[in-house]
């Protein structure tokens, strides 16, 4: 009966928790509800994984109604791989929380934290499963909405603006998706993914479903932030919660990408999108520069969680630069750094809630000496950092090995070397937070700092461990992405 | 699947062990891991190894061979002797990463594939660069990060070479290469010839090594251009480019080093020089060639290692490295002048010492090969470090005039390190067939004490020697150049102060210009870069929220046009 009811339980569960949080008004309670929801969700997506791969996609009729009348989920290579993803990276978050939300959010606003984190959850998760082009819009919009909130519970002063700058941008960037689809469903009369695919064949070359295309791809970049249209990305993520920034790093610009590439690949399909659009050659360039430019900017920051807000950026431009190669391999190396980047990048932003929690602030230069005061926490750092610049051993390397092959096959040299050269950039900016950890003598009268607490030190391991990991074995990663990948490039053929 | 023991996983745990550890217990256990994992390596035998499968290719991350086995030898040699070295002048840092970074280069040396190959280069560059931190000063902390950048700047290459040579051919073994194999093959070439400090690619090597700890430089001195030579004598043998890269190297060294004050960049540019011959034998690409260019590697190792100790222990009493502020130090360090000058003599390559046994297989190789310019400039090259690493070295710091300095002699722990080293040197020197030679890659049937190579070698001694001892009588050393040319007439000894002070001026002050000009266009390139992405920058401000809106509808726009087009 579960098993058999499992996508639905994968969102309704998360769903019908949040609620139950606002009930209690108690922190603690909420906690303890938002774990084991956030639990379940994982435990499912691992099963709704496993069962793909075992069978193959999965198409569950919610209420019975079959689609493409009624409301489709599905899970195939690609969105079992995510939700795994999203729904791991709550866990850890979740489990990470409760000392850091303690210091940084108000003691009386935590069940709220845990009811906005659980809706946000509900989102992304929905929007992944679903496999209709209007409840993507509605997913979107409840994980964006829950996402507001959980930026403004920052302290900052400068949290409620920046939150509220996000919260203009990704409403632009969800009305421009809305409008995407709307066009779509005047063009083909469905709202069901497999079903407009079918049936935008006779209409692809119409400049309505252009302009849908148009929008779309707008709306999308706005979502995940691809240069130039990343503004709002940094100051959200410097001004929000340490344990947000960190959900937020590892899942929903993730998510984004994943609408980019279902509704490229499934819906408009390869061969509209990239041979009767030049959607590559436009995407590409602002991958590149992305790359070059968010990397450069993020060396000069003075706040560490703004220089990886930065990072972010240009991780993305990587995925995307994937994802714009139209191959197996530049796909699997989309995918897999998607993936990846989400386990380093949430791995360093936990570090860094672990020196928010111990001095109270995250400007480079207060990281003096911690190298020694809070060793643990730092070395989770360097590893995560080197993951990030592509040192082989760690996920890093397995990304940018697709990503460099991918771009060879196409015979783009230089764009192979921008990838690697890229790297260097990396170096600098793990590098400058390095050298002043574990080089710089602390000021006076910082003696009583002492490592984080092993409530988050654990989780933040179990990332550590698994960016390590996932880069020795890279069967799971690697693997399934290459799957997803040639299904996705299939479909269409 | 594993069935012998990889001895860079030794190293690894054992630098781990270290870490835990304070004081003797600490630096006891440092030195038993090089023994330690030997006793493996000695029971190694060619055909070990293991493969394994990784992103669906076969890999095959050890691999034993006679050329690797050699090398796998030296390195636990050098590892020892760096680490009783360390015994008192050593910390925790330094022995850890000195572990990490002996591991790294056994790991390079024993790697199968390219990827293996490829982890193991830029673990050596990572785990080195602390070396260089290690002394703690705001010139090392600088030069390192230097360091660090040009090293991984070879990795890169390397990774960039090992991706486009796999796309073309499908391999990724690291056997013999070869330039003709395309573009990624040439990027290899190229990574290895950063590692190696071809000329122009060098500076690292000149810039770091003398920065280091004392410890971290007979490290350094050790791994880093050996694992290069390895490298280039598996994937590039006969590769007749490296000839006239060789003979570059071995010369142009020379002058700066003549010039040089400070006494272990002296060393450093000696070193660039040794390893011209080294590369001319790989280029030359005949057995015996290749015997003497890994037969010099090997000796290398232990006479620029102990040179660099004896530098080291000088550094370490006195706190000092100028040459000019040195000098008289025979009275309180008696036994580390002794240790220098065999190391000297071995460099040097004199009968009976290390260097002797294996440079002259190279020249002889050349020799065969008829490339006689080639030879012309090794034997220059040769009278050259008789007489910057042979005579100034030792001159400079424990003879000329006397700096008044009076020290304790070096630590034990640095002496017997020393000791050892000599030893080898003197016994590989005298007894090359029942040592070095039977460990080399292919059978030797050369042999060295003839009476021409010895006659050849005195000869090329004995005149730099003169030059040096006139020179210095009359006044005209530091610009002495050209030692060999002293039996021509003596019109040309006339002109020589004069040529050689012109050479000496155009010499430094072109170096200056150089570093001056360089500078400028880097810190003007800074400005530029930091402009444009700087916390003030366009780039990197926070925008109203209604230009970001206006930037989506300009894109929308822009796409629009696209796609209607």
């Amino acid at each position: 009966m579960i098993r058999e009811n499992l996508p639905a339980l994968q969102v309704v569960i998360p769903l019908m928790a949040a609620p139950i949080c606002i009930l209690f008004k108690n922190g603690r309670a909420a906690y303890g509800i938002a774990l084991a929801a956030t639990l379940f969700a994982f435990g499912a997506a691992i099963s709704l994984l496993t069962q793909v791969l075992g069978v193959g996609p999965i198409s569950y009729e919610l209420g019975g109604w079959a689609a493409p009348w009624g409301i489709e989920y599905r899970v195939d290579y690609l969105s079992g791989f995510v939700l795994v993803l999203v729904s791991g990276m709550g866990v850890v978050v979740q489990l990470f929380s409760p000392a850091s939300i303690k210091r940084e959010i108000d003691e009386e606003k935590h069940y709220l934290f845990h009811c906005a984190f659980l809706l946000c959850l509900t989102g992304l998760l929905g929007i992944v499963i679903t496999g209709d082009a209007f409840n993507v819009f509605v997913f979107l919009e409840i994980s964006a909405l829950s996402s507001y909130i959980l930026i403004s519970l920052g302290k900052h002063r400068r949290a409620l603006t920046s939150a509220y700058q996000y919260l203009i941008m990704g409403t632009i960037g969800s009305t421009f998706i809305l409008i995407g689809i709307g066009l779509l469903y005047m063009m083909t009369g469905t709202l069901n993914m497999a079903d407009i695919a079918a049936r935008i064949g006779p209409v692809a070359t119409t400049r309505t479903v252009l302009a849908a295309f148009a929008f779309f791809t707008v709306g999308v970049s706005i979502k995940m932030a691809l240069f130039p249209l990343h503004l709002w990305l940094p100051n959200a993520y410097a001004y929000a919660p340490s344990v947000v920034t960190a959900f937020l790093a590892a899942t929903a610009t993730k998510v984004a990408v994943y609408v980019l590439i279902r509704f490229t690949f499934t819906i408009f399909g390869e061969h509209f999108a990239f041979e009767e659009t030049p959607v590559a050659t436009l995407l590409m360039p602002l991958a590149l520069i992305g790359i070059v430019v968010a990397s450069s900017i993020a060396i000069f920051q003075k706040s560490v969680k703004r220089m990886l807000a930065y990072s972010s950026v240009a991780q993305i431009g990587y995925i995307v630069l994937g994802v714009s190669f139209v191959s197996v391999t530049g796909l699997t190396g989309g995918i897999v750094h998607l993936f990846n980047h989400a386990l380093m990048k949430g791995g360093l932003f936990l570090a860094v809630a672990c020196v928010v929690l111990r001095i109270g602030s995250d400007r480079i230069d207060d990281f003096a000496g911690l190298g020694r005061r809070m060793p643990v926490t730092m070395f989770a750092f360097v590893v995560a950092g080197l993951s990030m610049i592509g040192v082989p051993l760690t996920v890093g390397f397995i990304s940018k090995w697709f990503l460099i092959q991918a771009a060879i096959e196409k015979g783009w040299w230089p764009v192979a070397a921008l990838v690697l050269l890229s790297s260097l950039l990396a170096v600098a900016y793990i590098w400058r937070v390095v050298e002043i950890a574990y080089f710089r003598k602390p000021p006076e009268g910082e003696d009583r700092i002492t490592e984080a607490p092993v409530s988050m030190l654990l989780p933040m391991g179990a990332l550590i461990l698994a960016t390590i990991f996932f880069g020795l074995n890279t069967e799971a990663t690697a693997g399934v992405a290459r799957q997803a990948a040639e299904y996705l490039m299939g479909a269409v053929r | 699947m594993p069935d012998a023991l990889h001895p860079a996983f030794l190293f690894f745990a054992g630098a781990l062990l270290v870490a835990l550890l304070r004081g003797k217990a600490q630096a006891l256990v440092a030195l038993l891991v090089p023994v330690v994992s030997a006793v493996f390596v000695i029971g190694l035998g060619a055909g070990d190894g293991w493969t394994v499968s990784f992103l669906g290719y076969e890999l095959q991350p050890f691999r034993v061979d006679r050329l690797s086995l050699l090398f796998g030898y030296l390195f636990h040699i050098a590892a020892f002797i760096g680490l009783l070295y360390a015994w008192k002048a050593g910390d925790t840092l330094q022995r850890v990463s000195g572990l990490l970074y002996a591991g790294s280069a056994l790991g390079a040396v024993f790697a199968g594939d390219l990827i293996t190959l490829f982890v193991f280069w830029e673990l050596l560059a990572v785990t080195s660069t602390f070396l260089v931190w290690g002394r703690r000063t705001p010139r090392s902390v600088r030069s390192g990060q230097r360091y660090i950048l040009i090293q991984i700047l070879s990795g890169l290459t390397l990774l960039a070479g090992t991706i486009i040579y796999f796309v073309d051919t499908g391999s990724l073994e690291f056997s013999f290469i070869g330039l003709e194999s395309g573009l990624g093959a040439k990027l290899i070439f190229l990574a290895f010839g950063i590692k190696c400090a071809w000329p122009f690619l060098h500076n690292w090597l000149t810039d770091s090594y003398p920065e280091a700890t004392p410890v971290g430089t007979v490290f350094l001195s050790a791994f880093t251009t050996k694992v290069a030579v390895y490298a280039l004598a598996r994937a590039y043998p006969g590769t007749e480019l490296l000839v006239y890269i060789g003979a570059a190297m071995t010369a142009f060294p020379i002058f700066f080093a003549v010039i040089e004050n400070d006494l272990r960049r002296v060393l450093a540019y000696s070193m660039i020089n040794q390893i011209g011959f080294m590369v001319v034998g790989i280029g030359i690409g005949s057995e015996l060639g290749i015997n003497g260019a890994v037969a010099h590697a090997f000796n290398d190792v232990l006479f620029k290692g102990l040179l660099f100790m004896s530098m080291g222990a000088v550094l370490f009493r006195t706190g000092t490295m100028n040459g000019s502020n040195l000098g008289g130090l025979y009275k309180s360090m008696p036994i580390t002048t002794v240790f220098c000058m065999v190391g000297a003599a071995s460099i040097s390559a004199f009968p009976l010492f290390s260097g002797f046994v294996s440079k002259s297989m190279v020249v002889t190789a050349v020799l065969h090969e008829h490339h006689n310019v080639v030879w012309f400039i090794l034997l220059f090259a040769s009278a050259g470090v008789f007489h910057h690493a042979g005579i100034k070295i030792p001159f400079f710091a424990f003879f000329a005039h006397d700096s008044g300095k009076r020290v304790k002699e070096a630590p034990k722990s640095m002496l017997i390190a020393m000791a050892i080293s000599a030893f080898a040197c003197v016994f590989i020197g005298t007894f090359p067939s029942i040592s070095l030679y039977r460990i080399l890659p292919f059978a030797v049937d050369y042999v060295p004490y003839t009476a021409t190579h010895v006659l050849t070698q005195c000869q090329i001694l004995f005149f730099s020697a003169l030059a040096f001892t006139w020179l210095k009588l009359s006044g005209l050393y530091p610009p002495e150049l050209r030692s060999v040319n002293l039996d021509v007439d003596w019109s040309y000894r006339k002109l020589l102060p004069a040529v050689s002070r012109g050479v000496y001026a155009m010499a430094k002050t072109s170096r200056a210009a150089i570093d001056a000009g360089g500078l400028a266009i880097l810190r003007k390139l800074g400005q530029a870069y930091y402009g444009l992405n700087g916390p003030a920058s366009r780039l990197a401000r926070t925008w109203p929220t209604g230009s970001i809106a206006l930037w989506a509808a300009v894109l929308l726009g822009v796409y629009l046009v696209m796609f209607y087009t």
